[in-house]
């Protein structure tokens, strides 16, 4: 921008710790087009002040010198097609952080001015995407969820396309004629809600239905996926703006349950094969046809276990109760009992379970369910009673298993690896490589022909998943959000969830998918940089083909051309800036964020000689987690080092290597980086930025080595939103760290 | 998506009120949020950490009070309640009156007020552990960050002293309650819950025992800043726990006090036995349950405090706390199963007290669907729709993805004619 203009706050202590008129002249020598000191910038005066200067054309960037960015935003706004703008945080950074009066405070309120100017004169306006969207939403699964979706969207206003692999919609549902209650007063059982949302999907002129049908291929973008389908009658294109993948989840494996009777006997049946003979009104023994006298339910058939599936499958209790409740209503004389661990009826569901226990002869045994025996005359289950800590033994005509859930999920950065891998032992390049590339294809091969969505991404087919295969990101906090844009889950793919949670999760998903589209359409960002209207540029011709940032964008935003060019695909795009991180060409940026602007803040840094004992560290500061922290810590008067320089970054992942390179060789003392949590429990809301900046660190180390500089010199550390007296600690033990291992020997270079 | 100048009311900006109005404002809608305290994040705010992932709420609070403070198509009113509603139109025109604004809205939190003042209150953010002064953030990470005043607790003259102390002139003493009335499309209430109340669980010491406090007390003494700034101790003498005792289902599960189960009160305890493990690894921590009800990714805290050293997970129910003569608790349990009585000790004990709607308690003049325990239903014709805890005792994780439902359901209703 050409014309930076400071408006400096005197207010909030500002003005009487500081020496105002000499922040001026700094302005005023980096260049500023214009100053201005208010005593509540906030106030409707001080924003009257900045508007003048803007209509005026005094200005075309505002430098706000008052508290942090995360204060007073809403009066903060400004029409980023038309002014830059930026806060230096003179409150919370200098002024409540350090005492009034001293040169040291003075210094470091001087360097951020210089640091937020030049950073300033470096960025460009905005200017938003337009582009053409398509209002439709492709809902992939024709269950409860996906029904629920396609009904949603289409009450939202958007045309659906709604396509079934099975030759009929309501998939697990289709065969169930009771479900356990979600009405008050929740102690009978309730009529299947399966057959109402059918009927409503088929009177919906809006939502078109294909059915025996699987999706060929998705390429393009949020706003404008181009879809390829393939049905019994040839392949068919259609456009979207959105996709909700609502396929549901199948029974676990049972026949992987050898040691529950499982295939060694007729008569042990899992769940789903006693529904369909209540539904069809028959209780019989699959061995003989007889009705069973005593069945025996056990629980947690798989789930809960370390060898099968580790989480609980949530619903299999309910379906359980349900079931008892039908065969006590309808078939008297067959008793049942239930082996549980603990029985998992949350909520208002509590009052069915009392009404099962009070309405039916049930009998329910806490235990463990180690095995079942099929040699005689009856099936007998032979557990361990948790409670006395004693063997226990029930026989039954009939075993019926609680097998839990597993996702209809593909793996699609797992699908990915298979194929770079399928790739390199193709290429033949080397005998360890091909080895190596072998192990992956050994290890994740079965993930191929496990393909749902078929996205044309360079980072795999499908939804990237979480740990036990369900492909969401965030799932206490923003639970609809994927690691791919414009893609939303619903159902039983979701989470582990009963119908009743599962007919909820469709209007969810469907307002997510509308939403993506209607942000596409206003050229914003979606989650969780909604209202950002920029958009990255990609200097290509510098571009090496090193293709970091197509494989290390936590959104799968680019693809490849055959040279391995990124091709960047705006819509998909978050704006975190991880790519932006990876670039060690330094040829991607935003407006408002890029290497070079970022780089310039470093180099305004003034850099005192070694003698007069005042190091320089910088600390580049995930700007949703640490600093926040740092800024609660101000407000709660904590105190830190002088000498640091804080750089809030949108991720530690946007954090390019050769700003630590830029201020090492500058003769800046240290560099810190501190970002969220990492692991599979991430706070990252970018996913992964905090875990790439460690792995990146990597190439600091030999930046270091290079220029004989010791490793102290940079540190990478992690701390979440609450922890703000750890990010004081963590300043102050790093400034402590930099102060023993002294100067930087290339200051004054 | 088309949308009309009307918006659609959010009563109740917990997580799930703040997710509604959000998803609502992102997908084009326009959002009236009210909220009754002085600042956003209801319950969840209070919270230390949530569960499965141990990870702090503040983080996800923080991306979404960015998200409101940038979105033009939401307008906030915190100290606000819903007074009177009837149904205009397809809508409704409802009334709403906000409490005296003591500190108006250019208050820029710069502290000098609070400077000035000497009279403390007890702090209702930290449920009255500590004591505060009268003119104070509501918390730290409070949004809006802006003081609140304890007008009645303070002199005409340390009123007039905080009046004078602020230097952009936001104290208003003269403030009045202000009424609003006009017209929504739809209603989403998401209107939380409250603890159950201890005064009705006298058999296990509630509010009489100074160590026998209930989990959202644990979670405040957890976190750091908090009355205790972070400590586990003992309320009595302040000396660390030796034997922390966890009673689930207090109040829960039970015909006599809270008929149905709290869904979440099990993977609170789990995750609070996981906080006294780290602070206090010598600490033996019992949990006398029921069922241990970690549905779903939750059965990790399971798997995870199950191999925990020194943390025992008991089936029985406990029917009765008394003082010992050491000092120590003294716990009798019902052991349903084996149909005996058996005793046991603890120093301090967090009893898992469920949740009660507010609706159940304060209720709303809008006539909404409830069922017996006063948990609301949805009522399409009439275009209110529940969300959060308000509709079901539920986690975050299911609030936040009813709440994004329950947006969708009202935008649906307001497209209608």
């Amino acid at each position: 921008m050409e014309k930076v203009g400071v408006f400096l706050c005197t207010g909030c202590g500002i003005g009487s710790a500081l020496d105002c008129s000499k922040l001026q002249e700094v302005a005023s020598e980096a260049e500023a087009a214009h100053f201005a000191t208010h005593d509540c910038l906030c106030g409707k005066e001080g924003r009257a002040l900045i508007d003048r200067a803007i209509a005026e054309g005094t200005v075309d960037a505002v430098l706000l010198a008052a508290c942090s960015q995360r204060e007073k935003a809403e009066v903060f706004q400004f029409d980023r097609t038309r002014v830059a703008a930026e806060r230096l945080a003179l409150r919370e950074q200098v002024v409540w952080s350090h005492p009034a009066g001293e040169e040291d405070t003075q210094m470091l309120a001087e360097d951020l001015m210089r640091m937020w100017l030049a950073r300033l004169q470096r960025e460009s306006l905005a200017s938003p995407l337009e582009e053409q969207i398509e209002p439709a939403v492709l809902v992939v699964g024709g269950g409860l969820a996906g029904l629920t979706a396609a009904l949603a969207a289409s009450g939202l206003g958007h045309p659906v396309i709604l396509v079934e692999r099975e030759e009929r919609l309501g998939g697990h549902l289709a065969d169930v004629k009771e479900v356990h209650p979600e009405h008050p007063p929740y102690d009978e059982l309730q009529p299947n809600p399966l057959p109402e949302k059918l009927a409503a999907v088929e009177a919906d002129d809006n939502i078109e239905v294909l059915t025996g049908c699987r999706v060929e291929k998705i390429g393009g973008q949020p706003g404008q996926f181009e879809i390829t389908l393939a049905t019994a009658g040839g392949q068919q294109q259609r456009r979207a703006g959105a996709i909700i993948q609502a396929t549901g989840a199948h029974p676990y494996d049972a026949s992987r349950l050898e040691h529950l009777g499982y295939g060694r006997s007729p008569d042990v049946v899992t769940a789903p094969q006693l529904e369909q003979m209540l539904a069809a009104g028959k209780l019989a023994r699959p061995s003989d046809g007889r009705r069973p006298d005593n069945i025996v339910f056990v629980q947690c058939a798989g789930s809960r276990d370390p060898e099968h599936l580790p989480y609980c499958s949530s619903e299999c209790c309910l379906t359980t109760l349900k079931q008892v409740a039908q065969v006590g209503r309808d078939f008297p004389d067959s008793r049942c009992l239930v082996v549980y661990r603990d029985l998992r009826a949350p909520g208002q569901f509590e009052h069915f379970y009392r009404a099962v226990q009070e309405k039916s002869r049930a009998a329910f045994t806490r235990g463990l369910v180690e095995r079942v025996d099929t040699g005689g005359q009856h099936l007998q289950v032979f557990y361990q009673d948790q409670l006395l800590n004693e063997p226990g033994m029930l026989e039954a005509d009939l075993v019926v298993l609680a097998t839990g859930m597993v996702p209809n999920s593909a793996d699609g950065e797992a699908i990915r690896e298979v194929i770079d891998a399928q790739a390199r032992i193709d290429k033949n390049e080397s005998e360890k490589q091909v080895q190596d590339a072998q192990k992956i294809v050994d290890e994740l091969g079965h993930h191929r022909g496990t393909e749902i969505l078929n996205l044309e991404y360079r980072q795999g087919p499908d939804l990237p998943v979480l740990r036990y295969g369900f492909p969401d990101s965030h799932y206490i906090c923003f639970p609809y959000e994927t690691r791919r844009t414009g893609i939303y889950v619903a159902g039983a793919l979701h989470a582990p969830m009963d119908y009743s949670q599962a007919l909820e999760d469709g209007w969810g998903a469907a307002l997510k998918a509308v939403q993506s589209i209607s942000l596409a359409g206003e050229g914003q960002a979606v989650h969780p940089r909604a209202g950002d209207i920029s958009i990255a540029d990609f200097f290509l011709q510098r571009c090496t083909q090193c293709k970091r940032c197509t494989e290390e964008c936590p959104f799968g935003t680019l693809n490849e051309d055959e040279k391995g060019t990124p091709q960047y695909n705006p819509l998909r795009c978050r704006r975190c800036g991880i790519c932006l991180g990876a670039c060690p060409e330094r040829i991607i940026s935003f407006p408002e964020y890029s290497v070079d602007s970022v780089a310039s803040m470093i180099k305004a840094i003034e850099v005192p000689d070694e003698d007069e004992e005042k190091p320089r560290v910088i600390a580049f500061l995930c700007e949703n987690d640490a600093l926040p922290a740092l800024d609660e810590a101000a407000a709660r008067g904590l105190k830190w080092n002088p000498w640091v320089r804080v750089i809030p970054v949108r991720c530690l992942g946007a954090v390019n290597t050769v700003w630590i390179a830029d201020a090492l060789s500058r003769g800046i003392d240290g560099v810190m980086l501190i970002g969220c949590p990492s692991g599979d429990d991430y706070q990252c809301h970018y996913i992964r930025g905090s875990e790439l900046a460690k792995t990146r660190m990597s190439n600091v180390q030999e930046t270091l080595e290079r220029l004989t500089l010791e490793s102290e010199r940079v540190l990478v550390e992690e701390c979440s939103r609450h922890e703000w007296r750890k990010v004081v600690e963590l300043i102050e033990k790093f400034a402590e760290t930099i102060d023993e291992v002294g100067a930087n020997p290339y200051k004054g270079f | 998506m088309n949308t009309t100048d009307k918006p659609l009311l959010v009563l109740g900006a917990g997580i799930a009120g703040i997710t509604a109005a959000l998803e609502a404002a992102e997908a084009g809608g326009e959002v009236l949020l009210v909220e009754r305290e002085p600042y956003l994040g209801g319950r969840v705010a209070r919270n230390h950490l949530y569960f499965p992932k141990l990870c702090p709420p503040l983080c996800g609070l923080e991306i979404n009070l960015q998200r409101l403070q940038r979105n033009p198509r939401i307008r906030v009113l915190t100290s606000t309640s819903l007074v009177a509603a009837e149904r205009s139109g397809s809508g409704w025109r409802v009334v709403l009156e906000s409490r005296p604004a003591w500190i108006r809205d250019n208050c820029t939190a710069c502290g000098e007020c609070a400077r000035v003042c000497q009279t403390t209150v007890p702090d209702p953010f930290n449920l009255g552990m500590n004591q505060v002064k009268a003119v104070r953030l509501p918390h730290a990470a409070a949004w809006p960050h802006r003081y609140i005043l304890d007008h009645d607790a303070c002199s005409p003259e340390e009123l007039e002293a905080i009046r004078r102390a602020c230097p952009v002139d936001a104290v208003d003493l003269q403030a009045q309650p202000t009424r609003q009335e006009l017209e929504v499309t739809a209603v989403i209430v998401a209107t939380g819950w409250q603890p159950y109340s201890p005064a009705r669980l006298d058999n296990l010491g509630a509010g009489q025992l100074p160590d026998v406090i209930s989990n959202v007390q644990m979670e405040r003494m957890a976190a750091p800043g908090g009355p205790t700034d972070g400590h586990i101790k003992r309320l009595s003498d302040g000396q660390p726990p030796q034997r922390v005792a966890f009673v689930q289902c207090a109040g829960s599960r039970d015909v006599n006090h809270l008929p149905y189960c709290s869904g979440v009160c099990c993977l609170a305890s789990l995750k609070q036995a996981l906080y006294v493990k780290e602070q206090l690894p010598d600490c033996q921590v019992d949990i006398y349950y029921i069922d241990r009800r970690a549905l779903g990714r939750n059965e990790d805290v399971l798997t995870r405090v199950e191999a925990t050293e020194g943390v025992r997970l008991v089936k029985g129910k406990v029917g009765e706390i008394k003082p010992a003569a050491d000092g120590k608790l003294s716990l009798r349990l019902e052991d349903v199963e084996a149909g005996r009585l058996v005793d046991a000790s603890a120093d301090l004990v967090v009893l898992a007290t469920g949740m009660v709607p507010n609706l159940a308690v304060d209720g709303l003049p809008l006539e909404i669907p409830l069922d017996d325990d006063g948990f609301a239903r949805d009522d399409e014709s009439a275009r209110i729709f529940a969300a959060g805890v308000a509709r079901r005792p539920e986690e975050v994780a299911a609030s936040t993805r009813d709440a994004t439902g329950a947006a969708a359901k009202a935008l649906v209703a307001a497209r209608r004619a």
